[in-house]
């Protein structure tokens, strides 16, 4: 969710914008209402089934760590792959080609593989149940309590960010009304992760995940045996661009142009694509954002824990192929009416042409589904956005329950109750967190513009952590002082970067060292700097100031940690052999694209 | 997932077996009638059909009490 949303859809999906769109790209069926109204039905009877499975604490927040690798791994990219994500970036591969595919092979495969096989244990054996938690028992209760204020309150504002602007997406595609489209999947999301709490979620996560699978997949299916397969899709390409149909630049490799910021039409460099996307912020989302830790964290044995994000990993390197490819081949099979090639434009153009039938990037993934499915199938294309988004709302408020329960309300509020207690207060927290985000809907609507900053916000606290995080787990010079002032002057580094840009736009040639450099840019270099200060100051603050004896950190640090001894498992079922071909493919098609 | 009950592959199952049947009896009345639209390759059928072939697979390769 946020590693692209934050970078990309705020900018495009801003609600001025989408409010001068067109009249509604699709028209269902009565069978495409079948289709969706199945799967409503199908989210409640789940949720119903699994409310007898969420009694205890345990079971509610953590699913019962019960989750086999296979579906924590489902469901752990399954959070992420929110319904506009699939939009917008197969509108940005539309628009700048198959550079967007960065965001999901560098800017994530590394930091899953990395958190599976390096962080997951620590994760796990101190048996934390979320990133605050781990961070109370490593830094102690400030640091957590920061970490928790912030991820709470960023997260059900996001969600109600995303839920605005999914309602939105609805009203382009289908000419659905904004109130019924937030009223009906709020209603949906908040019945069944309060009924079945994480499990339930969990379950409806790697449902929606087959289902974007099932709805999308046909998509670029149909796109290459259209065009005649990949080459047959370049000679397209290519003649179009020779004959001025298509706008000049290379669409088809992820390398080649990232030598200067000025070579490419994102304004980006190599070294920010590798250290600011590749580190800096999806280290710090897929490996400390509890929204998809949480779904490791319900694995049921630490092998389950580590080969949940491998496995996941794969799945997240053929996303492009249902979100990238499409875009891409947007570029060529799309027509007007007369049998020209469409143009698609940016979403300024369509507002300043109301009426004009233009079409923005963000819908080339709708225009392709309305391109080559038919009734059932697009009723199914349709209702793999929906689950994407319900996933991604019904991620944020369990993740959003879990945090407030455990690091705000249980330390802070009421500290010694019963089990019972805590689960109701959770179910309750459930309730009132989808309820917060229809009025962060709300906001947004009648307040264009906070998308923006709502988004940016996120990201301030999310590379800081990262270096606190890290730091904690592998170096036990560490002190509690460290790691609060680390957080801090990360935290306040972002933000002041931030600022600076936004008073003088000017100063992003300082910030991402070049003139040339893009908004893009700009959201790597400085996560990179932020992540940089946590640490700088976390080392200098730890050197001054009196270490933790070695006995308090067992369980939470390198070197300071028995790790348990993993029984003895065939090749194929190791968590390393995999991972060893997850660095092969994903080597490999770097390679290809270069 | 044995103490859930049901297996959430189960209800996959039962969610592509209903999806799948209804999209391929579309399709093959589309493909009786006639009125199949040229871009998208008869794929309510054969797409309707894959999802039904494997709806049906986790449906009873999961169903409840299996492996009970």
């Amino acid at each position: 969710m946020i590693v692209s949303s934050m970078n990309l859809l705020g900018a495009r999906l801003s609600p001025e914008m989408l409010a001068f769109a067109a009249p509604s790209l699709a028209h269902l069926s009565p069978l495409d209402l079948a289709v969706i109204s199945i799967y409503f039905a199908m989210v409640i009877w789940i949720g119903f089934y699994l409310k007898s499975k969420a009694n205890t604490s345990e079971e509610f927040f953590m699913a019962g760590r019960e989750m086999t690798a296979w579906i924590a791994g489902l469901s752990f990219v399954s959070a992420n792959l929110g319904s506009l994500e699939l939009m917008g970036w197969a509108g940005s591969a539309y628009q700048y080609g198959i550079l967007a595919a960065h965001w999901y092979w560098v800017g994530a495969i590394p930091a899953m593989l990395f958190l599976g096989m390096v962080m997951m244990p620590f994760y796990y054996v101190c048996k934390t149940h979320s990133v605050p938690g781990y961070l109370k028992l490593r830094y102690g209760q400030g640091s957590s309590t920061v970490a928790a204020v912030s991820f709470a309150f960023m997260t059900v504002l996001m969600s109600g960010v995303n839920m605005f602007a999914m309602a939105e997406v609805m009203k382009i595609v289908l000419g659905w009304d904004l109130n019924f489209s937030i009223i009906v999947s709020s209603l949906a999301v908040a019945a069944y992760v309060a009924l079945g709490g994480l499990r339930s979620a969990i379950f409806n996560e790697v449902l929606q995940f087959v289902l974007i699978w099932g709805g999308a997949l046909l998509v670029p299916i149909l796109g290459l045996v259209e065009t005649g397969g990949w080459n047959g899709f370049k000679a397209r390409l290519a003649h179009n661009i020779a004959t001025g149909a298509t706008a000049p630049g290379d669409y088809t490799h992820m390398w080649r142009s990232m030598g200067h910021f000025a070579d490419n039409p994102m304004g980006i460099h190599w070294t920010g694509i590798l250290f600011g996307l590749g580190f800096a912020i999806s280290f710090g989302y897929w490996t400390t954002d509890f929204l998809v830790v949480q779904r490791v964290l319900a694995a049921n044995s630490l092998r389950s824990a580590r080969l949940a994000p491998v496995i996941g990993s794969f799945f997240k390197m053929a996303v492009p192929f249902i979100v990238i490819l499409p875009g891409l081949l947007g570029l060529v099979v799309l027509t007007n009416a007369d049998g020209s090639l469409m143009h698609l434009v940016g979403e300024n153009v369509v507002a300043a042409h109301p009426g004009a039938g233009l079409h923005s990037y963000n819908e080339v993934l709708p225009l392709m589904m309305v391109r080559y499915l038919g009734p059932g199938l697009l009723g199914l294309g349709i209702t793999a956005l929906i689950a994407g988004f319900m996933s991604g709302m019904a991620g944020n408020v369990s993740a959003f329950t879990a945090i407030f329960t455990y690091d705000i309300y249980q330390p802070h509020i009421v500290k010694h109750a019963k089990d019972e207690h805590y689960v109701l207060v959770g179910r309750i927290v459930t309730i009132v967190g989808v309820v917060i985000s229809i009025g962060a809907a709300y906001l947004v609507m009648n307040a264009a513009g906070i998308m923006d900053y709502v988004q940016a916000l996120f990201s301030f606290f999310i590379s800081p952590l990262l270096g606190v995080v890290l730091l904690g787990m592998f170096w036990k010079r560490a002190t509690r002082q460290g790691g609060f002032w680390g957080l801090l002057m990360g935290t306040l580094t972002s933000i002041g970067l931030w600022a600076w840009v936004k008073a003088d736009p000017s100063a992003l040639r300082f910030v991402a060292i070049s003139p040339d450099a893009k908004d893009m840019a700009e959201n790597m270099y400085r996560a990179l700097w932020s992540v940089s200060t946590s640490v700088g100051v976390n080392v200098i603050v730890s050197l001054c100031t009196k270490p933790r004896p070695l006995a308090e950190l067992a369980g939470v640090v390198y070197g300071a940690t028995p790790l348990p001894v993993e029984e003895p498992v065939p090749f194929y079922k190791n968590e390393w052999f995999w991972t060893a071909i997850a660095v092969v493919v994903f080597l490999a098609l770097n390679i290809y694209f270069w | 997932m044995h103490s859930t009950g049901i297996s959430i592959w189960f209800f996959i199952g039962v969610l592509l077996t209903i999806y799948g049947a209804l999209i391929l009896g579309y399709g093959i009345y589309e493909l009786s009638s006639g009125t199949m639209a040229v871009a998208n390759y008869h794929a309510s059928v054969w797409w309707g059909g894959l999802l039904l072939l494997v709806g049906v697979f986790y449906g009873a390769r999961f169903r409840p009490g299996r492996n009970e």
